[in-house]
């Protein structure tokens, strides 16, 4: 195992966490200050993809297709919490599970109608090669990118939140809802506006992911347990619990796939490494979270103290 | 009349096949058998969620942990269903046993969250046996053997076998919730801190009712094995966990007949909606959305709610 993998495998980590964390950020504060269970979550990341790969064959420019299917999908975001979500608030969680997971269905099967099961979405030309950023290590560019966007939109949203006005509501919101509702804040407008923000960040993760994993119908189904993984480790209405749990989901995940493998060839039969190896990676991340909760049952950074 | 109704709908069962049979509805009955099998695991969910208040999110795994038991033991050469089912229903319950020991030290969206990260492991593992299909997962060579003379590979056979099973679950779980232990668990549900304040041990009454709604899942999981003659590890994704979900708040959480009601309304629909149309996802989607929004009690609440107003 050499620094140079070791290297790679971190960046990997570090791009992949910063994506969940985009996807986590907007789960947390839909959870934290509505107190909704939205499964329907990693559907909005499917349009998203599935916008941004639509725009990219219209208007030929990478970047204004993202930007574009960002605004698309808070759109879309906010029509869903104008339409249905809006009704779910005051119900038990389990109704709200119900609600969205027949959201899923239907966002799933509209999408099959109105675009099929599968959408081809490649990285910018001018981002498809690697480039050697230490001697030795050649690594892909759109990699990097990935990684700076993700980073910027990080920065960005703990400004928002830590430095404006609308920011401070969402705090008072994820901190005490009944306390922000007597206080005068506007707490339907504000529920509109944070769904809609967090369905942009999903359009985000899901164009920025869509060139390296699949734009396809169902990929927001996998994704979406991660990012639920994600929010209960760090704490659910936890902004910075979302990007630390993200990065440690992201980091324990890649590395586990890179190198439990190799690591358990050292003590087992090489086959049964093999065959070993992989599910134990995929397992980790949630034995993670287990023991997170064994010892921290409201999760490392608690919204509501 | 709701006394006799229960028993109407199960003289209208064991009926059922009788008609069918001569009529050459063959697909029918395998499908009775599917969602009489659905039925008991929502059964199952339905004592966990319905009546225990906890809001499990990882079912699946116990009836995953039922349908591998009865497949892997085929593949060892082990077909009599005497000594299969038994031990399917046994690791089921030891394996929710060891999970809710861990889950329920946690409380609200916390406990969803573990009991699905604990399902997902189990899908993991069952993805990672390689030996036995891994992610492919297995066919089973023939349906478990149950001696007496009966074949279970004969549909109708495997049908009345069913129908007995989930009729005595049923009977069962209306003796179990009417008795103490139910009636603590619907206590604890309404109050834990009260219960625990009179004395009661909370935490070992709910871990009780989490094995037993396991090991009832383990059954189901042994039946719906046979029913497929195959099992792979999609059984234990999340989303079945989900779908068993929606099934007990479709029928009405904390009613006897919840689950049942539930799996029926979910299956018959899927396969109506899906005669129609390949989008037959859009139309399930929707119908459920309706019933949150206009039903919030689920389909058994909608009727008691009729009959009382």
């Amino acid at each position: 195992m050499s620094g140079i993998l070791l290297l790679e495998q971190s960046l990997n980590g570090l791009q992949f966490g910063l994506m969940l964390f985009l996807l986590a950020a907007g789960l947390t504060l839909v959870f934290g200050i509505m107190d909704m269970i939205n499964l329907a979550h990693g559907s909005l990341y499917m349009v998203g993809a599935f916008l941004a790969a639509t725009f990219v064959d219209l208007t030929g420019s990478f970047w204004l297709a993202v930007a574009l299917a960002l605004a698309g999908t808070a759109l879309v975001g906010m029509a869903l919490e104008v339409s249905v979500l809006r009704r779910l608030y005051a119900r038990d969680h389990l109704s709200q599970v119900l609600a969205t997971f027949a959201l899923i269905l239907v966002a799933n099967e509209t999408v099959r109608i109105v675009w099929g099961p599968q959408l081809p979405l490649a990285a910018p030309p001018a981002l498809a090669g690697p480039v050697e950023i230490v001697p030795g290590l050649q690594y892909s560019s759109y990699r990097l990118v990935i990684i700076a966007v993700g980073l910027a939109v990080a920065a960005a949203l703990y400004f928002a939140i830590a430095r404006t006005r609308v920011g401070m509501l969402v705090r008072a919101g994820a901190s005490n809802r009944e306390m922000a509702v007597a206080m005068g804040v506007n707490i339907k407008r504000l529920f509109t506006i944070v769904f809609g923000c967090a369905a942009a960040l999903c359009a985000v993760a899901g164009a920025m992911l869509g060139p390296i994993l699949a734009v396809q119908v169902g990929m927001g189904e996998n994704i979406l347990i991660l990012a639920f993984v994600v929010i209960v480790i760090g704490g659910i209405g936890s902004i910075r619990g979302a990007l630390v749990g993200a990065l440690l989901v992201g980091v324990v995940d890649t590395m586990g796939r890179a190198f439990l493998p190799h690591l358990l060839r050292q003590f087992l039969r090489a086959d049964l490494a093999g065959a070993l190896g992989p599910a134990l990676a995929s397992i980790l991340i949630y034995v993670l979270m287990a023991a997170i909760l064994f010892w921290k049952p409201q999760g490392l950074f608690p919204a509501r103290g | 009349m709701r006394r006799w109704l229960p028993f109407a709908v199960l003289a209208a069962a064991a009926a059922f096949p009788l008609v069918a049979r001569p009529l050459g509805w063959d697909f029918y009955i395998g499908f009775a058998s599917r969602i009489m099998i659905y039925a008991l695991a929502a059964s199952s969910l339905n004592l966990v969620l319905g009546y225990g208040g906890m809001v499990s999110f990882g079912h699946a795994a116990f009836v995953g942990a039922g349908a591998y038991t009865v497949a892997v033991l085929m593949a060892e050469g082990v077909a009599s269903a005497w000594v299969a089912w038994p031990l399917a229903v046994a690791l089921a319950g030891a394996l929710a046993a060891a999970i809710g020991a861990v889950c329920l030290r946690t409380r609200g969206v916390y406990f969803i969250m573990i009991t699905l990260a604990f399902a997902q492991m189990i899908y993991y593992i069952a993805v990672g046996m390689r030996a036995y299909g891994g992610e492919e997962g297995l066919n089973l060579p023939t349906r478990s053997q149950l001696g007496f003379g009966l074949d279970l590979k004969d549909d109708v056979t495997f049908y009345y076998l069913v129908l007995a099973i989930l009729a005595a679950a049923l009977y069962a779980l209306r003796r179990t919730v009417g008795a103490r232990f139910g009636r603590v668990i619907e206590a604890i549900r309404e109050n834990e801190t009260r219960m625990d304040a009179i004395g009661f041990p909370t935490y070992r009454y709910k871990l009780v009712c989490f094995a037993l709604g396991g090991a009832l899942a383990g059954l189901a999981g042994a039946l719906l094995a046979n029913q497929n003659s195959y099992v792979n590890p999609n059984l234990l994704y999340w989303t079945q966990s989900g779908t068993l979900m929606i099934m007990v708040i479709l029928g009405g959480v904390g009613y006897l007949y919840g689950g049942v009601l539930g799996a029926v309304a979910l299956l018959v629909l899927e396969e109506v909606v899906s005669g129609y149309t390949i989008h037959w996802q859009l139309g399930v989607g929707a119908v459920m959305l309706a019933i949150v929004l206009f039903a919030p009690r689920g389909l058994a609440g909608l009727a008691q709610g009729r009959r009382d107003g």
